[in-house]
C-alpha cells in the first residue's frame, strides 16, 4: 500500500512541476523581477566557498538593520564569478563579495554590478579603490600571496631561505618549491602574475624555463600543494610532504600557529618577502537585485570596524580601513610587505588567457 | 440480447469487419465459424469493446454501446489460449471479476467454490495457475469468465488448444451447462465439429462478411455457396446447366432434387452421393485411392473427363484402387449451390 | 508520454541547448567560425586525443579483468555470491569524488602502495585507468553476466557432442549469442569513461585533461563558452554515435536465443581449472574493488590514538572551522531526502516513458529512448549551468529550490528506470489487460491489479537504482548543492578541500557510511533480482 500511495505522490509532485514548467517555458525575455513584498526581510549575499564570518558580527547586521543575511557560496572564487555573469541581470543574490583583482575587469566589463559609494570609504587607502570614478566594486580585504619556507628545513640545511623571485631559481634552491596551476587555483594564478610583472612581457617565460629547469613541481590546487607536497605545513609533515618551499599566502604562517596544539612561541614557517603579488577582494551591488536597499547597507556593514576587525581570522586575510585592529596572531606571528607586486585590472583581464596557455605550454607540456 | 448492424473495421484499406448484421437471442448458442483470417475474433473483440467499430454499432439489449468503455459492457470473453493472471491462484483469477464489480468477501467465496464445481475443479481455489493442466486451465478460464454473470458470454476459439479427446468431451459438457445455465453464448471457432456440436445456430464468415447463417443442420445439409461447401470439407464442385429435376455438368447428367433453382449454377455432390453402377451405366472412373476410415471408406475417383471425385462406400462396396467402376449419383445428396462465386 | 517528454525538454534540453546557444550566438549573431579555430587548436586536439585513448584502454583493461569475473558470476555457485555480488556494483553507485580518493588511498602518497613498496601511481595515467576498472567492473559483469546465465550450457553441450572441442563449442555456440552483449557493455564502459570527470579530475593532477574536464575548465574557470559549446557539441555528437550503436546492439542482443532460468545454468566449479579460474576472480575482485574500498573504510577509524571512533562522533557536530553550517550527520539526512526525492521524479518520469515506449514501437519513439540516455553522456557541468541560466524566472526560477537538486539528480535515474523497466513491461501480454478489462476492470484498475503485480519488482529495482545513483551523483550537485544543505558526496568533496587530519578523517568516515547505504540498498536489490528483472543492470 505504501509504495502505491508514494507512486501517487510522486506522480502529482512531478505533473505539478511539469505544468510549472509549462508556464515557465513561454516567457524567455528577462524582465526585471521587482519585489512584491514591500520591505524583504532578507538580504543575500553570494561569495565563494571561503567566505566565512563570525555569528555575532552577523547577528549584529541583523540588529542594526532588522536583515538577515543569507549567505550563498557559489563555488571557487572564478567559478563564483563566472555564475554571476551568466546570470547577469538575474543575480542569484543582492551583493556579490570575493572578487579580486585578477577577476576584476571580467566582471567590470560584463557589467554585473551598480554604482553604490559606500558609507565609510573615506577609511580605505586610495590605492586599493581600483573604481574610483563609478564605485561599481568596493574594497573589503586584502593580502598577499608569497613564497612561504619551511624554517626547519633550511635550519638543518644551514641554508638561508630564498628572499626574492629571483633566488627561487637558483641552483641552491634546485627541486624544492612547488606551486599552484593558475588556470585552477587563484594563489598560483597571482604568483604567476607577480612574475609577469617583474619581469615584463618579454621576460617572465625566461624565467619560468629557469625554474623548471630548477625542477619547479606544479600540482592542481593549494590544499595539494600547503598540505601534502609542502614540508613545513602541520598537513605536509603528516604526509612526509617533501617541498620546503610552496606558494600560499603571508597570511599562513600565523595560521599555522593557530591551529597547532599546543600553540608554538614561534611560527614554523616563514615567508619570502619579495615574492608577494597583493590581492584585493572586493564587493558589488549586483544588477537586478532584489533587495538593492539591504544589499547597500550590507556593503557599508562590510567595510564597518565590525566586520573589518573579524576578517583576519575568519578568512585569514588584511583589513583595509586603516581603523581596524589586527589581532595580536597577526602581529606577532605575521609579516608586513612593502613591496608587494600588483598589476592594473584591465592589463590581467586583456592578457591572462594567453598568459595562461602560454604558462601552460611551457611548464606542464 | 445482441444486435449489429453494419458493424465494419478496417485495418488500413482492408475490411476485416465488412457491414455484418447480427443477432443473438436471449439464451441462444451461437457459433461463428469461419478460416482463420475471416474477421471471426475481431468480431468478438468488437462486440467487447476491445476493438473500435469504423462503422455500424453494437447493441446489447436494445442499447447502443458506441462509447461504452470495454468494462462497463457486461460481458464475458474467454481468450483464446486463457490468458489466467499468472501471479494469482486459481481463486483469485475466478473472483476477480466478482471483485471488480464490488461483490463482498464472503458470497464471492461462495461463488467462487460455485462455479469451481460447476466446472468439474472442485476445491483447486488455492492452485497456482501455473500448476494447472490445459484442459484445467480452460476450465478456470470459463469458470471465471462466468463469474459475474455475464449477459453475454463470448468465447474466442474454447477449445483450440486442447486435443481432441478432451475436446470432444468437453463441447458437450459446454453445451450441457450452458442450457443448464440459460447463458447467452457467441463463440467463434475454426473447427465446424465444434460448432455443430455447441451451436443452436452456426454463422459462417468469410472476408468479414457472413457467408451462411443457420441451425447446424441446415448449414450442413445445404451450404449456401461454394465457399461454406469447401469449408465444410465438401470437394466435389462443379459448374453445371440445371433444367428441371437434372443438370448438365462435366461429369454428365446429375439429377437435382426438385425445385432446385435453374440455369447456370455450381453444383455440390455430397461424397455419399455416389454410388457404384453396373458396368457401361454410368460415369466411367479409375479408382486413384482408397482411404480407411472407420465406419465407411472414402475413395478418389478419377473420371475420364472433369475433375478428381470424392466418394464414400459402406466398407463391404468399396472398390479396390486401381479398379475401373461405373457410377452414378442420388438426387438427395446433390445441392445446388445459390451464391454467385466459384 | 507527455510528462517525460515535458521532463526532458525543459530540465535537460533546454538548459543545455541555452547554454550551447550563448556560447555559440553571443550577441545575437552565429559565430560557427568558432568550430574549425577550436578544433585545430594544439591543446585541444591533445585534450580529444587523451580523452580517447585513454577511454579505449580503459574500456579494454575493463573487459580484460571482467569478463572473466561475468562468466564466474554467471557459471559458478560458491558461498557469499549474492553478496559479492552487491559489492562489486558498489563502486558504480559511488560518487567519482569517492572513487578518486579511494585510489588515492591506495596508490597515492601514504597510501598502501606507497608504504609498502614506495610506488606512486597518482598523477599517472595508471591510477585512472584502474580506477575506471574499479568503477566499471559491474557494468560487464552484470550486462554480460547476466545474459550469460541465462543461456542454456545444452546448446554448449549438443555442440560437443557433436565433435568441437571445448574451445570450438565456447567460440561457435556461446561467442556468438554473447557478442552484442559484450559490445553493449563495452559501449556503456567506453561511455562513461570517455566523460569520465571526477576521476580525472582528482586522480589526473593538471598535466591530464579529458573532454569533460576541458569543458568543465573552459565554463566554470575561463568562461570561455564559445570553446565549451563547440566541445559539448563534439561531445552530444559523439554520445549520440555511441547510444545509437548500443541501441542498435541491445536490440540484436536477445532475439533468437534460447533462454532459460539463472537458477538452473550455475553450479559448483569442477577441476583445478575452474577452481583457479574461480580464485584469479576472486583474487581480482579483492585488488581491484575490495582493497579500495578497504582502505576508505580503515582510514575512517584511523585516528591519531590508534582505532577508534573519534571521526564518526565528530560527525555530530558542526565543524569548528566552519566549513559546514550545519552537523555532518544532517548531510546524511539531506542526502536520503534529495535521494528518495529524485527517487520518485525518475521512477515517475522512467516509468512513464518506459510505459509510452511499451505502447508506440516507431522509429521516433526510439529515438526518444536513445534521447533519454543522453544525460549520461553530456557533462554535468554543461547542465549545471545550463539550469543557471534557464531557471531564473518565476514560477521556474528553481535556482534557490531544494528541488533543483534532485531534478539533477532524477536525470541521471531515469535512463537507468527506462532500462530496467522497459524489458519488463514488453513482456506483459496486451491481453492480460483486455481480459481484466473485459471482467469489469476500468485501465486504472487494469494496471493496478494486472501490470502493476508483475513489474512490481522490477519497479523496485529500478527504484533502488535510481536511489543509489541519486545518492552518489556528484558533478551536477557539487555544483547546485547549496553549502547550508550539502549531500554526502559534497560534503565529502569539501571535507577533502581542507587542510588537517580531522577533516580527512570525517571524509573517510562518510564515505564509508555513503559506502554501506550503497551496499545495503544493493544488497536488497539483490534479493529482488529475478529472471525478468535482468534488464541491462
Amino acid at each position: 500500500m505504501n509504495t502505491k500511495k508514494a507512486a501517487a505522490v510522486a506522480l502529482v509532485a512531478a505533473l505539478g512541476v511539469t505544468s510549472l514548467a509549462a508556464c515557465g517555458g513561454g516567457n524567455g525575455d528577462k524582465g526585471k523581477a521587482d519585489g512584491a513584498s514591500p520591505a524583504p526581510k532578507t538580504v543575500t549575499l553570494v561569495s565563494h566557498d571561503s567566505f566565512n564570518a563570525s555569528e555575532e558580527v552577523l547577528a549584529e547586521f541583523t540588529k542594526q538593520t532588522g536583515l538577515t543575511v543569507k549567505v550563498l557560496k557559489s563555488g571557487d572564487a572564478g567559478e563564483a564569478v563566472n555564475k554571476e555573469i551568466l546570470t547577469k541581470g538575474s543575480p542569484q543574490g543582492d551583493v556579490f563579495f570575493g572578487i579580486d583583482n585578477t577577476l576584476l575587469s571580467r566582471a567590470l566589463d560584463n557589467g554585473i554590478f551598480v554604482p553604490y559609494e559606500a558609507k565609510g570609504l573615506d577609511r580605505i587607502p586610495a590605492a586599493l579603490q581600483l573604481d574610483k570614478e563609478q564605485h561599481r566594486v568596493t574594497p573589503i580585504d586584502s593580502g598577499d600571496i608569497c613564497v612561504n619556507y619551511d624554517k626547519q628545513y633550511f635550519a638543518d640545511k644551514k641554508l638561508a631561505p630564498p628572499q626574492t623571485l629571483d633566488d627561487l631559481a637558483k641552483p641552491a634552491y634546485k627541486d624544492l618549491l612547488v606551486v599552484e596551476n593558475p588556470e585552477r587555483s587563484s594563489p598560483g594564478l597571482g604568483f604567476l602574475l607577480g612574475t609577469v610583472a617583474k619581469y615584463g612581457d618579454d621576460g617572465w617565460q625566461d624565467y619560468w624555463k629557469k625554474l623548471k629547469a630548477n625542477g619547479v613541481k606544479t600540482v592542481d590546487s593549494w590544499e595539494l600543494a600547503y598540505d601534502q607536497e609542502f614540508s613545513g605545513s602541520a598537513g605536509g609533515r603528516k604526509a612526509k610532504g617533501d617541498r620546503p618551499l610552496v606558494v600560499s599566502y603571508a597570511s599562513s604562517p600565523p595560521v599555522e600557529v593557530l591551529y597547532a596544539k599546543p600553540q608554538p612561541k614561534v611560527a614554523p614557517t616563514g615567508v619570502s618577502t619579495g615574492t608577494c603579488f597583493r590581492q584585493t577582494e572586493f564587493a558589488g551591488l549586483l544588477d537586478g537585485a532584489k533587495n538593492p536597499e539591504g544589499g547597500k547597507k550590507l556593503i557599508d556593514f562590510l567595510i564597518s570596524k565590525k566586520f573589518q576587525d573579524d576578517l583576519p581570522l575568519q578568512m585569514f586575510v588584511n583589513p583595509v580601513t586603516n581603523d581596524a585592529t589586527l589581532p595580536e596572531l597577526f602581529t606577532r606571528h605575521g609579516v608586513v610587505i612593502d613591496q608587494p607586486y600588483a598589476m592594473e585590472p584591465k592589463k590581467i583581464a586583456d592578457n591572462r588567457e594567453q598568459w595562461i596557455q602560454q604558462w601552460t605550454s611551457l611548464v606542464l607540456k | 440480447m445482441l444486435t449489429l448492424t453494419g458493424a465494419t473495421v478496417r485495418f488500413g484499406a482492408r475490411a476485416v469487419l465488412d457491414a455484418v448484421d447480427l443477432e443473438v437471442a436471449d439464451h441462444e448458442i451461437v457459433c461463428v465459424l469461419g478460416p482463420s483470417g475471416s474477421g471471426k475474433s475481431t468480431l468478438l473483440r468488437a462486440v467487447a469493446g476491445l476493438q473500435a467499430l469504423d462503422g455500424g454499432r453494437v447493441l446489447l439489449d436494445g442499447a447502443d454501446q458506441t462509447g461504452v468503455p470495454v468494462h462497463r459492457r457486461g460481458v464475458g470473453l474467454m481468450f483464446q489460449d486463457h490468458q489466467l493472471f499468472p501471479q494469482r491462484d486459481v481463486a483469485g483469477n475466478v473472483a476477480f471479476g466478482l471483485r471488480m464489480h464490488g461483490v463482498g468477501t464472503a458470497e464471492r467465496g461462495a461463488r467462487v467454490e460455485e462455479l469451481l464445481d460447476l466446472v468439474g475443479l472442485p476445491g483447486a481455489g488455492r492452485r497456482a495457475v501455473s500448476s494447472l493442466s490445459g484442459g484445467e486451465q480452460q476450465r478456470v478460464a470459463l469458470a471465471r469468465a462466468l463469474a459475474p454473470r455475464p449477459r453475454l458470454l463470448m468465447l474466442d476459439e474454447p477449445l483450440g488448444q486442447l486435443d481432441r479427446g478432451l475436446r470432444e468431451r468437453l463441447v458437450t459438457e459446454l453445451r450441457r451447462l450452458f442450457r443448464q445455465l440459460g447463458t447467452t453464448v457467441l463463440a467463434v471457432t475454426h473447427d465446424q465439429g465444434e460448432a455443430f456440436a455447441l451451436a443452436d445456430r452456426v454463422v459462417v464468415m468469410n472476408d468479414g462478411r457472413i457467408a451462411q447463417s443457420g441451425t447446424p443442420l441446415d448449414v450442413w445439409r445445404s451450404p449456401a455457396s461454394a465457399f461454406v461447401a469447401r469449408f465444410l470439407g465438401f470437394d466435389n464442385i462443379v459448374p453445371a446447366t440445371v433444367t428441371g429435376a437434372a443438370a448438365d455438368t462435366v461429369w454428365g447428367k446429375v439429377p437435382v432434387p426438385d425445385g432446385s433453382p435453374q440455369g447456370e449454377r455450381l453444383l455440390l455432390i455430397r461424397p455419399a452421393g455416389v454410388r457404384v453402377t453396373a458396368a457401361g451405366e454410368g460415369l466411367g472412373c479409375h479408382v486413384a485411392a482408397r482411404t480407411f476410415r472407420g465406419g465407411h471408406v472414402a475413395v478418389t475417383l478419377r473420371p475420364a473427363e472433369g475433375p478428381l471425385l470424392e466418394a464414400e462406400f459402406p466398407l463391404r462396396d468399396a472398390p479396390e484402387a486401381g479398379a475401373e467402376v461405373d457410377v452414378e449419383f442420388r438426387a438427395e445428396d446433390v445441392v445446388v449451390l445459390d451464391g454467385e462465386d466459384a | 508520454m507527455v510528462l517525460p517528454v515535458g521532463f526532458f525538454a525543459v530540465f535537460f534540453a533546454w538548459p543545455v541547448v541555452s547554454i550551447v546557444e550563448r556560447g555559440l550566438r553571443p550577441d545575437g549573431r552565429w559565430e560557427l567560425g568558432g568550430f574549425g579555430e577550436t578544433l585545430t587548436r594544439p591543446e585541444i586536439l591533445d585534450v580529444l586525443w587523451f580523452t580517447l585513448w585513454q577511454a579505449l584502454a580503459s574500456t579494454a583493461l575493463t573487459l580484460l579483468v571482467a569478463l572473466p569475473g561475468a562468466y564466474v558470476f554467471a557459471r559458478f555457485d560458491f558461498p557469499g555470491k549474492r553478496v559479492l555480488r552487491a559489492v562489486v556494483t558498489v563502486p558504480f553507485v559511488l560518487p567519482t569524488v569517492m572513487v578518486g580518493t579511494a585510489f588515492l588511498a591506495l596508490v597515492g602518497r601514504r597510501g598502501l602502495l606507497d608504504a609498502w613498496w614506495g610506488v606512486r601511481l597518482d598523477t599517472s595515467v595508471w591510477a585512472i585507468l584502474l580506477a575506471h576498472v574499479f568503477f566499471n567492473y559491474a557494468v560487464v559483469v552484470r550486462t554480460v553476466g547476466g545474459l550469460w546465465a541465462q543461456l542454456d550450457p545444452r546448446q554448449e553441450e549438443a555442440a560437443r557432442v557433436l565433435g568441437a572441442s571445448r574451445f570450438r563449442a565456447w567460440r561457435t555456440v556461446t561467442l556468438p549469442a554473447l557478442a552484442p552483449s559484450v559490445a553493449a557493455a563495452a559501449l556503456m564502459v567506453f561511455l562513461f569513461t570517455a566523460s569520465s570527470f571526477g576521476i580525472v579530475q582528482i586522480l589526473g593532477g593538471p598535466a591530464y585533461s579529458t573532454l569533460e574536464t576541458e569543458i568543465y575548465r573552459q565554463t566554470a574557470d575561463r568562461l570561455q563558452l564559445s570553446t565549451a559549446a563547440v566541445l559539448t557539441m563534439v561531445q552530444f555528437v559523439a554520445v549520440g554515435v555511441i547510444l545509437a550503436v548500443h541501441a542498435r546492439t541491445v536490440r540484436r542482443r536477445e532475439t533468437a536465443l534460447r533462454l532459460v532460468a539463472a537458477e538452473r545454468t550455475a553450479r559448483r566449479p569442477r577441476g583445478a581449472g575452474q577452481w583457479a579460474l574461480l580464485g584469479g576472480v576472486l583474487l581480482s575482485v579483492a585488488l581491484l574493488i575490495l582493497a579500495p574500498l578497504g582502505v576508505l573504510v580503515e582510514r575512517s577509524f584511523a585516528t591519531p590514538d590508534g582505532y577508534g571512533l573519534d571521526y564518526y562522533r565528530a560527525l555530530q557536530e558542526v565543524g569548528d572551522n566552519g566549513t559546514f553550517l550545519v552537523p555532518m550527520t544532517d548531510t546524511i539526512v539531506n542526502s536520503l531526502e534529495y535521494a528518495l526525492a529524485a527517487t520518485a521524479v525518475a521512477v515517475t518520469v522512467g516509468g512513464l516513458a518506459a510505459a509510452a515506449l511499451t505502447r508506440r514501437a516507431g522509429r521516433l519513439v526510439r529515438g526518444f529512448d536513445a534521447l533519454l540516455m543522453l544525460p549520461l553522456g553530456v557533462s554535468a557541468v554543461t547542465v549545471g549551468f545550463g539550469f543557471l541560466i534557464t531557471l531564473d524566472e518565476p514560477p521556474l526560477d528553481l535556482r534557490a529550490s531544494w528541488i533543483l537538486v534532485p531534478l539533477a539528480q532524477a536525470l541521471v535515474g531515469v535512463p537507468f528506470v527506462v532500462r530496467i523497466m522497459l524489458p519488463v513491461l514488453r513482456a506483459v501480454d496486451e491481453r492480460l489487460r483486455e481480459a481484466a478489462a473485459v471482467l469489469g476492470a476500468s485501465p486504472w484498475r487494469a494496471w493496478r491489479e494486472v501490470d502493476l503485480p508483475l513489474v512490481r519488482r522490477a519497479l523496485l529495482v529500478a527504484a533502488g537504482f535510481a536511489f543509489a545513483v541519486s545518492l552518489g551523483e556528484f558533478g551536477a550537485t557539487v555544483f547546485i548543492a547549496r553549502p547550508d544543505n550539502p549531500t554526502l558526496p559534497v560534503a565529502v568533496a569539501r571535507l577533502l578541500g581542507r587542510p588537517g587530519e580531522l577533516n580527512y578523517g570525517q571524509a573517510m568516515a562518510l564515505s564509508t557510511i555513503l559506502m554501506v547505504v550503497c551496499a545495503v540498498s544493493l544488497l536488497l536489490l539483490e534479493r529482488l533480482r529475478t529472471d525478468r528483472t535482468s534488464g541491462e543492470f
